[in-house]
This record gives C-alpha cells, sequence and structure tokens, in this order.
C-alpha cells in the first residue's frame, strides 16, 4: 500500500466522526434492519452519489483491507471509478476488482453474483432508506409505523399491483422483511438480488447519507421479500444467456448495438463475466 | 353482563373553554347510542375522546376487550390502542374521503385492515372484499376501481364495508349520512339499520339530525355546552323531551 | 459497444483537465483573483458564506472562483471543506444590539431612535444598465462607509417587547445549540434547529415559501420590524482562561418581522415575531428566512397548519441546496439494473395487455 494523501486522515474522515458513525454501525447491527439515525458529515462527494457507503467504509477501513467498488454490478463505471480513486488517494489501501479477495465491497444498485463468504462486509449506497416513503411523506408517522410495526399499508400496494397486472410489479428495490420484524428497504438493487441477502454470510451494511440513516443485516440473518401466499415473490428471468460468458443464471443488462435496434445481453457483474469467460476459454 | 363500553366522568377543556364535562355512561354489545345536539354542543369532541384520539383532561373509558379483559382506554400502550382501534373498533367518518384511501381500489380499501391483520393470501382476501361489496350492496365487478369513481353514496357504503371486514364490535360513526342527498340517505340508514341488526354491533353515532337518531339509535344523550343534560331511550326522549333544550330541539326539527 | 463502460477512468481525467480549461475561459484575458472576487463580488461571497455555514471571505471568494461562479457548486465546496475543521467550541450568544450599523430601516416606525439609516442598498437604483461600467477603468469615489454606533439605536423590537405587544421568546437556558452538521434532524425540531436549517438554506427555496405565505398559502400579514446589516464582535470564552476574548468583527444582516396574532386562550393578542440572520450583507435572504421563520410556527401558536411554508417537515427536509443539488443531479448516474428491471417488466405488462386485447376480440 502506498499511504494516504497527505493533509488528510487516514480514510478522510477524523477519528471522532469514525467513532460516533461506528457507535450507529452497532446499534444498526444489533437491531436488524432498523434505521439509526447518524451525523452525517458534508462529503466531497455529492449527496446521492454515494456519501452514506463512502462513510459507513470510510469508518470501518483499516489499513489491511482489500477494496472493491461497484456501481451497477460493474467496477469500470464513472461513479465506481471515482469513489474507488477517493479511497485510493485517502487511505492507501489495496483495490480489487475480485469479490472474492475483496473485504469490503462498496456498491451501488447491485449484489455480486459471487456468493459472499464470512468477514467479508457488503455496503450499500443508500438514496430513499424509509420502505413506507411513497405511501407515507412524513418522517414522523413513518417511525411511528415502524416502532409498533404497522405494515399492512405496504401489503396494500402489492395487492393493487396483483388486482391491476395480475402480478406484483415492482422491479427494484423491492421491500424486504428483516429478522421477521423490520420492514427494509434494500436500496435500488433488482429483486433478483433479493435472495442473496437471506442468510448471507457476510455483514451488510446500507449507508444513507443525505438521509442520515445507517442500517444493517448482520451475518446469516432471515430476510423475507413481501409477498402472498397465493402470489409468491419470484426474480426476473431471461429467455437470452450472457452473450459474452454465456451464464444463464445472472443478472443480464441489456445493450443495444446497432441502428436498427439489434440487441445483445450481457451479465451486469463485470468481474464474474470476466471470470467465467477466463474459466471458459 | 358487562357492558363493552365504560364511560365515567369525562372532561376535556381547551384553554379556558371547556369542551366536554362529566359524560359517562355504559354501551352494551348490540346497542346504538345517539349522541345529539347542535354544532359545539362537545358531540365531535366527545366522540374523539371515546374512540381514542384525543387524550381527556379527566375521566376514564374502558373497554372490555373479547378475552373479557377490561382495558382502561388511556392508560393503554399506544401499540394496543392502535391495534384496537383497527381490529374491534370502526370509525366511520362523515366525509368518506377522510376514512378510505383514495389512491387505492375499493378491494384493496376494504382489504387493507385484513392485511394489517397479517392475512398474506391473496384471493382470500379479494375473495372477503367481494363478499363486503355484496353486503353493502355495491356491484362486486367494480371491487378494482378506485373510490373517487363512486357516488357519494357509494363511497359511504364503502367506508363501511372497510370497516366491518374485521367483524369489529363497536363502531363510531361521525354524520355518517349528512353529506348525502336525502334519498340516499334513506337507503344507507337501511342498510346500518340491517348490518347493526345482523353484526349484533355495538354503536356511537354523532348526529344532529333528529331523524337519523330516531331511526338508529336505542337511547340518546343530548348535549349541550359541552354536558349531557338529558339521557334516554330514543322515544322517550323525542317524544316527551324534559330538559328544556331537549324540547327546543325536538320543537325545531316539527317546525322545519 | 460493451466496451463503451470501459475507460472510465481515463475519461474522467480528460474531463478534469477540461473543467481547469473551462473556467479559466479566453487566456488572453487576466485571470481573475481571489482577492478581487473578494472585494467586487461581496454579494455573492455573502451568499456562499451564509449557505456554507462557513465566515470566511477568502475562502469562500476561492470557492466561487474555483466553481466558475456556480454559486451553489461554491457552497458545496465550502461546505466539504468545513466539515474536516476541528471544534474548538461554540461563541457566546451575538447581542445585534451591539452592531456597528451600516444599513438599519424600519418600515413600522417613521422615525425611531438612531434614525433610518439607508446606506448601501440596490433598492433605489432604477436598475438601468450602466453603461460606464463597460469602461474598464470607470473612477468611483472612495467613500468610508458611515458607521452608526450601537448605543444611539436600539432594536425596534426592544420598545415592542417593553410594552409586552411582541411575543417573548422563551430564554436561552444556557444549553449549547444543536449542530446540524453533526447530529441529523430530528422532530418535532426545535426553533434553534429550525433557525439554523433556514440559515444554511438556499435563498431562492426560502425565497419561493415566503412570497407564498404573502400570496395566501399561510396566513401571514408581516411589516418589516427592522432590517439591519452591519458589523458585531464575536466573542470566544475558553474555559481555561475564565474570561470572554475577541475573536473578530463578522459582517451580518438581521431581519425581524412583526405579524399580528389575534391570541388564544392562554396568550394574549400581541405582535409575533419571525428572524431571520445572515452572514454579509444579505437582506432578501434574512427577510425570506424571517417570513419561514414564523409561517413554521403556526403549530405551536395554534393556527391551522395547511400551507407547505407552515409545514415543518416539508420545509427542513428541502431547504438545503447541497443535498438537493446532488439528489437532483444524482440521476445522471448510471441506473441501468433499476432501468433493465422496469424494461422487462414493461415488455411483460404490454405482452400481456395485448393478449387481453386479442381475447376479448377487440381490435387494437
Amino acid at each position: 500500500m502506498s499511504g494516504p494523501a497527505a493533509g488528510y486522515n487516514f480514510g478522510y474522515l477524523d477519528e471522532q466522526t469514525k467513532r460516533m458513525i461506528r457507535r450507529a454501525i452497532l446499534k444498526a447491527v444489533a437491531i436488524p434492519g432498523y434505521q439509526v439515525p447518524f451525523g452525517s458529515r458534508e462529503m466531497p462527494l455529492p449527496y446521492g452519489w454515494g456519501t452514506g457507503g463512502i462513510q459507513v467504509t470510510a469508518s470501518i477501513i483499516g489499513e489491511d483491507d482489500v477494496l472493491k467498488v461497484i456501481d451497477q454490478g460493474s467496477d469500470d463505471t464513472t461513479n465506481a471509478i471515482n469513489i474507488r480513486r477517493f479511497f485510493q488517494r485517502v487511505t492507501g489501501v489495496t483495490t480489487t476488482t475480485l469479490t472474492g479477495e475483496a473485504t469490503i465491497i462498496q456498491t451501488r444498485h447491485r449484489i455480486p453474483e459471487t456468493p459472499l463468504h464470512e468477514g467479508q462486509i457488503l455496503v450499500y449506497q443508500v438514496p430513499i432508506p424509509e420502505p413506507l416513503r411513497w405511501l407515507e411523506a412524513r418522517e414522523s408517522e413513518t417511525r411511528r409505523m415502524h416502532a409498533l410495526a404497522e405494515y399492512g399499508v405496504m401489503r396494500v400496494k402489492l395487492y393493487e399491483d396483483i388486482a391491476r397486472f395480475g402480478h406484483i410489479a415492482t422491479t427494484y428495490d423491492y421491500p424486504v422483511v428483516v429478522n421477521n420484524r423490520y420492514l427494509m428497504r434494500p436500496s435500488p438493487i433488482p429483486k433478483f438480488d433479493n435472495p442473496k441477502m437471506h442468510r448471507n454470510p457476510a455483514l451488510q451494511l446500507f449507508g444513507a447519507g443525505r438521509e442520515k440513516r445507517i442500517y444493517a443485516v448482520p451475518p446469516y440473518t432471515d430476510v423475507v421479500s413481501l409477498d402472498f401466499e397465493d402470489h409468491p415473490f419470484e426474480v426476473q428471468r431471461w429467455d437470452a444467456t450472457c452473450s459474452l460468458c454465456g451464464s444463464a443464471d445472472s443478472f443480464l443488462d441489456e445493450v443495444i448495438v446497432d441502428d436498427a435496434g439489434g440487441r445483445m445481453f450481457v451479465c451486469s457483474d463485470s468481474e464474474y463475466c470476466q471470470r467465467q469467460r477466463e474459466a471458459i476459454s | 353482563m358487562k357492558p363493552l363500553l365504560r364511560v365515567a366522568e369525562l372532561g376535556k377543556r381547551f384553554g379556558a373553554r371547556t369542551a366536554v364535562a362529566d359524560v359517562g355512561f355504559d354501551l352494551y354489545a348490540g346497542e346504538v347510542l345517539g349522541i345529539v345536539g347542535e354544532s359545539g354542543s362537545g358531540k365531535t369532541t366527545l366522540l374523539r375522546m371515546l374512540s381514542g384520539q384525543l387524550t381527556p383532561d379527566q375521566g376514564r373509558v374502558e373497554f372490555t376487550a373479547r378475552d373479557g379483559e377490561q382495558l382502561d382506554l388511556y392508560a393503554l400502550p399506544e401499540f394496543r390502542r392502535r391495534l384496537l382501534m383497527r381490529t374491534d373498533w370502526g370509525y366511520v367518518h362523515q366525509q368518506a374521503r377522510d376514512g378510505l384511501r383514495l389512491a387505492v381500489s375499493a378491494g384493496a380499501n376494504i382489504g387493507e385492515r385484513l392485511m394489517a391483520q397479517g392475512d398474506r393470501h391473496y384471493g382470500r382476501i379479494r375473495d372477503e372484499a367481494i363478499d363486503w361489496l355484496q353486503r353493502v350492496e355495491m356491484p362486486a365487478e367494480r371491487i378494482d376501481e378506485a373510490p373517487t369513481t363512486f357516488s357519494g353514496g357509494m363511497q359511504q357504503r364503502l367506508q363501511i364495508a372497510r370497516n366491518l371486514v374485521t367483524r369489529p364490535r363497536l363502531v363510531f360513526m361521525d354524520e355518517p349520512t349528512a353529506s348525502l342527498d336525502v334519498s340516499v340517505q334513506a337507503r344507507l340508514l337501511d342498510l346500518l339499520r340491517q348490518l347493526v341488526a345482523e353484526l349484533q354491533l355495538a354503536v356511537v353515532l354523532v348526529t344532529h339530525d333528529l331523524a337519523v337518531a330516531r331511526l338508529l339509535a336505542h337511547r340518546l344523550l343530548v348535549m349541550k355546552d359541552g354536558r349531557v343534560v338529558e339521557a334516554g331511550l330514543t322515544d322517550q326522549v323525542l317524544d316527551d323531551p324534559q330538559h328544556p333544550y331537549s324540547q327546543l330541539l325536538v320543537s325545531s326539527v316539527l317546525q322545519a | 459497444m460493451y466496451v463503451a463502460v470501459k475507460g472510465g477512468e481515463a475519461a474522467i481525467l480528460a474531463s478534469l483537465e477540461q473543467v481547469d480549461a473551462a473556467r479559466r475561459g479566453d487566456r488572453a484575458l487576466a485571470a481573475i483573483s481571489v482577492a478581487q472576487i473578494r472585494e467586487q463580488m461581496r454579494l455573492a461571497v455573502a451568499r456562499v458564506m451564509a449557505e456554507g455555514s462557513l465566515y470566511d471571505p477568502d475562502l469562500a471568494a476561492l470557492a466561487i472562483k474555483q466553481a466558475a461562479g456556480d454559486l451553489i457548486e461554491a457552497i458545496f465546496l465550502l461546505r466539504a471543506y468545513r466539515t474536516t475543521l476541528p471544534r474548538f467550541g461554540t461563541c457566546s450568544a451575538l447581542d445585534t444590539s451591539d452592531m456597528l450599523l451600516q444599513r438599519r430601516i424600519s418600515a413600522t416606525f417613521k422615525d425611531i431612535p438612531g434614525g433610518q439609516v439607508l446606506g448601501s442598498t440596490y433598492d433605489y437604483t432604477q436598475r438601468l444598465l450602466d453603461f460606464t461600467l463597460l469602461a474598464e477603468a470607470a473612477a468611483v469615489p472612495a467613500l468610508e462607509a458611515v458607521a452608526v454606533e450601537p448605543e444611539a439605536s436600539p432594536r425596534v423590537a426592544d420598545f415592542l417587547a417593553a410594552e409586552e405587544l411582541l411575543a417573548r421568546e422563551s430564554d436561552d437556558d444556557g444549553s449549547p445549540p444543536p449542530d446540524l452538521t453533526r447530529e441529523p434532524l430530528s422532530f418535532p425540531a426545535s426553533r434553534a434547529m429550525r433557525l439554523q436549517n433556514l440559515a444554511r438554506g438556499d435563498e431562492g427555496f426560502l425565497l419561493g415559501l415566503g412570497y407564498s405565505t404573502q400570496r395566501g398559502y399561510g396566513n401571514s400579514h408581516p411589516f418589516a420590524g427592522e432590517i439591519r446589516h452591519g458589523w458585531l464582535s464575536v466573542e470566544y470564552l475558553p474555559e481555561e482562561l475564565g474570561f470572554a476574548i475577541d475573536i473578530g468583527e463578522i459582517e451580518i444582516t438581521e431581519c425581524e418581522l412583526f405579524n399580528q396574532f389575534k391570541g388564544s386562550a392562554t396568550v394574549p393578542p400581541q405582535f409575533t415575531r419571525g428572524y431571520g440572520l445572515a452572514f454579509g450583507h444579505a437582506e432578501r435572504k434574512a427577510m425570506a428566512m424571517a417570513l419561514v421563520d414564523r409561517a413554521l410556527q403556526a403549530e405551536e401558536l395554534g393556527e391551522p397548519v395547511a400551507a407547505p411554508a407552515q409545514d415543518i417537515e416539508f420545509v427542513l427536509y428541502h431547504s438545503d441546496n447541497v443535498e438537493a443539488s446532488g439528489f437532483v443531479q444524482h440521476l445522471k448516474l448510471p441506473h441501468y439494473v433499476d432501468f433493465q428491471s422496469e424494461l422487462e417488466l414493461v415488455r411483460r405488462l404490454r405482452r400481456e395487455y395485448q393478449g387481453r386485447q386479442e381475447c376479448s376480440g377487440e381490435p387494437e
């Protein structure tokens, strides 16, 4: 490792702030799915671009950590690169694109296809942490609804979908119940990724900077997607396979390849795709 | 038999003004209690205190739970009180839009309480919703339509169905027919009377309309300036009012 | 095609170079200096300091230069710097009665002790473009700003308060004020929390909200009791020293609006106060803030809460332009995954729709 940039504390945040955030994280781990308010700092990246995830990562990262940053499943998108560059500058830690080698993975909108293992931490960037927000705009009321576990209204939304379309029409940021208690937004990951959260061996941390909330799913915790007995939760399936690696079980992005509307499908997880290709050749 | 609702010495002040003072009564299962009086007499404030929405300054409201336990309403933790409100109790607002979710379908409006109770079977929830639409004499095929497409009378029926789906034992009604045309009122009153008898509901009914009170209520409380000035069987109070204020109320209706 | 998402790092670096080049503009012209911005764009500097929550005219001017004049970007830069600064403590509460006044007006009394002092204001400039400013070296006379000593000009609010015609603000209990940059907003939000939020809030947002209260969205009939602009010493009391020391002077603008209040069961009829305070010379901001501060007191005063400006959660959660700017612009970030999910759903819904149409035999 090369050491952090001069003039800044390791991880950018000062140690007091890191301690404050770590206390919030501990509380979040102790009450899975509960949104812990925290004194979110003004970061040198814009709100809505990952300030919550960055603060969580900055508070837990140590010199021996190996960091991977993805956005939309890919290590190569500009926002992922920018955040990785930020941490290289302010911590000097080793970075990687390999899911298996990373100790901390900061993500926006995806869970890697490669299964995570014990000891890893997955840090989600969260734009809107409150699952009840579209049904109730007031924070004071949604906090009360969580306190009293009044979640019936969330099912009303699913009921409406089925009544209207014959099936649930929520495709991403699909609400889950954590540890049989708190309703939680998984952040805008596709519902394809929801089952990966359930009893995952890795620690999952969620940071919302602008909304000043941290929440967590500890390892091996139940995470159940909301559904009805006679309309069970199901994930997206594609008719196509990945044009590059041939994978039939990963989340596929559609790419428009010519003016005539020609399309191909490729893995959204670029590292997984790369390794699949290497395995074939 | 224990009374379902037991109210004693209930009082509420707003600043220097006394809104409700020293109100007490017992209400039994299957009984409809009318609270009449002109606007400003304190009847709506009283209803809000009885239904857990406004903390009284004085007195007690006790409710007998299904298992026979006597619950002191304002000593209950909030979650128990809110649970009561969406299971064992109902509340029918004067304006249907205050009691309905206007953005979701009729079926979802009726099903909401079932889902809040943890029913996780779509088909069953939907069947219940269809059943209740029929019981309030609404066409079942309109189950997927939004309440905004319904007439005022239909909205009120929907609000009633939404409340009754969890088989509450006690329903509060705040001027349930006041915002409807006279012809629509009559049909709705008929339906209410039938449902109350069929389901053995206890009802606290607030109304300024003595005709509504006569049709639905078994007993009446007449309120003036926050106090009960006369109480008794409906026919008795309306045919032979004792208090000068009750006499005035009754005679003003007769003249109208 | 697929490789389009590769090469992001090189693209970012190239973009950074372009930012620098675009900021510099025509190299035939002299670069603008930070000192020039500080001295000649003082109102922009004031806004960046106020909404950046940091009183430092040099750094604010630097931020304006670095942001190529984009004030919200400059505010963001200043805030990101501010967050790294250590905290020594909290200064003693400012008493604006002690201001060295450069401007002071009241719309409620024709004459007041100390008089009306017009000072520097754009109010009476007639807004004709001054083409002489096109000439590089148009001479402007150097004037010493007239300052009015504080003893001669007591605050207008104090006259009304002496007669008990103005609502008494709850006394300062000496506890340290909340710090919104260190702790999250929580509800019910105290007046101190609200004022702090509004002081950092976007001028445009507060202006629109304040305006809405005047047009009937919220029942507000304010009078400009007093607007004062000038300089004030800041004192800090180090515990180890035991006495307050003067740590410098700051330029501020204060606005107090008086609103008629008809009284409630427990409060007699009187005037209530909307309060605005901003760094630098910033009358529009201070007045808008005062309007919104008063509107947000509706609930406490037993007034109906119906208008947007009276809705505490709505106002406080949406006033911060750095938060708003970031979240609005995050829509520029890739959303391939969410969009792919929606694309798949819409295609499916269309198939089902077409299936239904065909079943029912209706023409499309």
